[in-house]
């Protein structure tokens, strides 16, 4: 049992509901007063003697003075005080237990600054590496400058050549519906988050991987979304396909024994069935909550099935630490290891890369890597993030700053 | 003589804006509108100052200003860039090609004028 500086507060808090006044609970307990204020007020430890005295005069158990539903304040304080080198983080129990309502006021604040940190991440992802809305941004600040110039000249003093000023004229009208078009398509990408945009602004893939979500990638039997885009609804009906082959070679019933009897594995699954590795893996995180991400030779991620705590970036490059890039560079050897991500969440990752020569000979290797990822509760020997410009770690492996740092 | 500025935009009602500005300052804008054509035009032309754009068809700015720089004929021309992105990767990027100015859109017209003036000693 582990006595923490909140059994002070506790011993306090109980010995005033009794109505008992310091100086007599402490010459029951065979210590002077002096003591045990300190001890109230979380200035001396007290030893288990001098515990086990105390819950007995004040007619409780032990127990209810020693570590409680508080510990997790404490290890919040902790967790809050990471990448604050100057937190003195040795006498947390006793500032908790001196001031619990600036300990919650600071736990408070460190919620409010995670959830900022992760809206703007996301924001930012979208802003740096959404190249439709890069493109839009631009076209509008684009329209922008035009109308400015063009106001500009119109509003010159000096006046201008009435040819000129309907040409100018003629411009501005042109330039404000472009910007006005422009504008609103922004503001409704904007609002759909990470929905599909219903002109077209998101990305094909992304369309795909919302038309999945949305069935719990259950995609085999799934009507192809009649707002898809053309690009979109072939992609679409490429997984479909794929899943399809999938079930068919790795039968449900049959794939629930196996599951069950070895586990997680889509390498002994892909044996015992005789598919594909990746078929495997894919069979296997369609068929539980597991995630997914695949990517191709250039490390492009080609799919990507979520799960919660692991942060997929939704556009541009993946934290280089996880297996599946290893996995690119190593093909046919499957890697295996259990990550911790910035937010503390753990997870098992399962990679394997697969090459493949659909020209033959005469033809190019293609290689796609995928990854499994599980949660876990094992020890983490790898610390990964989602993207660089996010991640908040000292990595060696990091390409750009991060907008947090 | 004149001093000539090749302008390469691909938004026409800018360009033109741009155009007029420069040419009531006294001097001669020739505009093109693709990145494809602007080396040819650049050596055709030999202008005294070339003003372009970050995103074009066919040729990025950034290309054309490297390419330029690459050029002994070219390594001292006056090139303003132009760009609506604004990010400090595209500066950084067209500072390490060489480039002589930098400007993000909107602009006041009274800035272009200024910056032209600057470069070209006007």
């Amino acid at each position: 049992m582990s006595l923490t500086a909140l059994t002070g507060n506790r011993l306090r808090a109980r010995r005033v509901a009794l109505g008992l006044k310091q100086g007599d609970v402490a010459a029951r307990a065979g210590v002077s007063a002096s003591y045990l204020n300190l001890i109230e007020h979380n200035r001396r430890p007290a030893s288990q003697v001098v515990l086990a005295r105390l819950a007995a005069v004040l007619d409780q158990p032990i127990q209810a003075f020693a570590e409680g539903p508080e510990g997790a304040v404490i290890d919040d304080l902790r967790a809050a005080a990471l990448g604050w080198p100057l937190a003195e983080t040795l006498r947390v129990e006793e500032f908790a237990g001196r001031f619990p309502g600036w300990a919650q006021v600071i736990l408070g604040m460190a919620q409010r600054i995670a959830a900022l940190d992760a809206a703007v991440a996301a924001v930012n992802d979208r802003m740096s590496h959404d190249p439709h809305l890069s493109a839009n941004l631009h076209e509008v600040l684009s329209v922008i400058a035009s109308v400015r110039a063009t106001a500009a000249i119109l509003a010159d003093p000096e006046g201008i050549d009435p040819d000129w000023q309907a040409r100018f004229l003629h411009n501005l009208d042109q330039d404000s519906a472009r910007l006005a078009k422009g504008a609103a398509a922004l503001v409704q990408y904007l609002d759909s988050g990470g929905q599909i945009a219903a002109q077209g602004m998101a990305a094909p893939q992304e369309e795909v991987e919302a038309w999945a979500e949305a069935a719990d990638w259950q995609v085999a039997d799934l009507h192809l979304g009649a707002a898809m885009s053309a690009s979109a609804a072939q992609m679409a009906a490429e997984l479909q396909a794929q899943v399809r082959a999938d079930l068919a070679a790795m039968p449900e019933a049959e794939f629930a024994v196996e599951l069950a009897r070895l586990g997680p594995d889509a390498l002994a699954l892909a044996a015992h069935f005789g598919a594909a590795p990746l078929a495997a893996f894919r069979r296997l995180a369609l068929a539980t909550g597991a995630g997914l991400v695949i990517c191709d030779a250039s490390g492009t991620l080609t799919l990507r099935k979520r799960v919660p705590g692991f942060s997929v970036p939704r556009f541009g490059a993946a934290c280089p630490l996880w297996p599946l890039f290893s996995a690119l560079g190593r093909p046919m050897v499957p890697i295996e290891q259990v990550a911790e991500t910035p937010g503390g969440d753990r997870f098992l990752l399962r990679a394997f890369c697969q090459p493949s020569y659909p020209r033959g000979f005469g033809g190019p290797e293609l290689r796609q890597a995928v990854m499994l990822i599980l949660p876990s509760t094992a020890p983490a020997t790898l610390a990964i993030g989602s993207s660089c410009r996010v991640c908040p770690r000292d990595c060696p492996a990091r390409r750009e700053p991060a907008i947090l740092m | 003589m004149t001093k000539q500025i090749l302008l390469i935009e691909d938004e026409e009602n800018i360009a033109e804006a741009i155009r007029f500005i420069l040419s009531r300052d006294g001097w001669v804008v020739q505009v093109i509108r693709d990145g494809a054509g602007a080396w040819a035009m650049v050596q055709q032309m030999r202008p005294d100052m070339v003003i372009l754009d970050v995103m074009l068809p066919g040729k990025t700015g950034l290309e054309i200003l490297t390419e330029l720089r690459a050029h002994a004929d070219f390594a001292d021309l006056p090139i303003l860039m132009l760009t609506a992105k604004g990010q400090g990767r595209d500066r950084v990027a067209a500072e390490r090609a060489g480039v002589s100015a930098f400007m993000t859109k909107p602009f006041d017209n009274s800035e272009i004028r200024a910056v032209v003036r600057g470069l070209l000693g006007g």
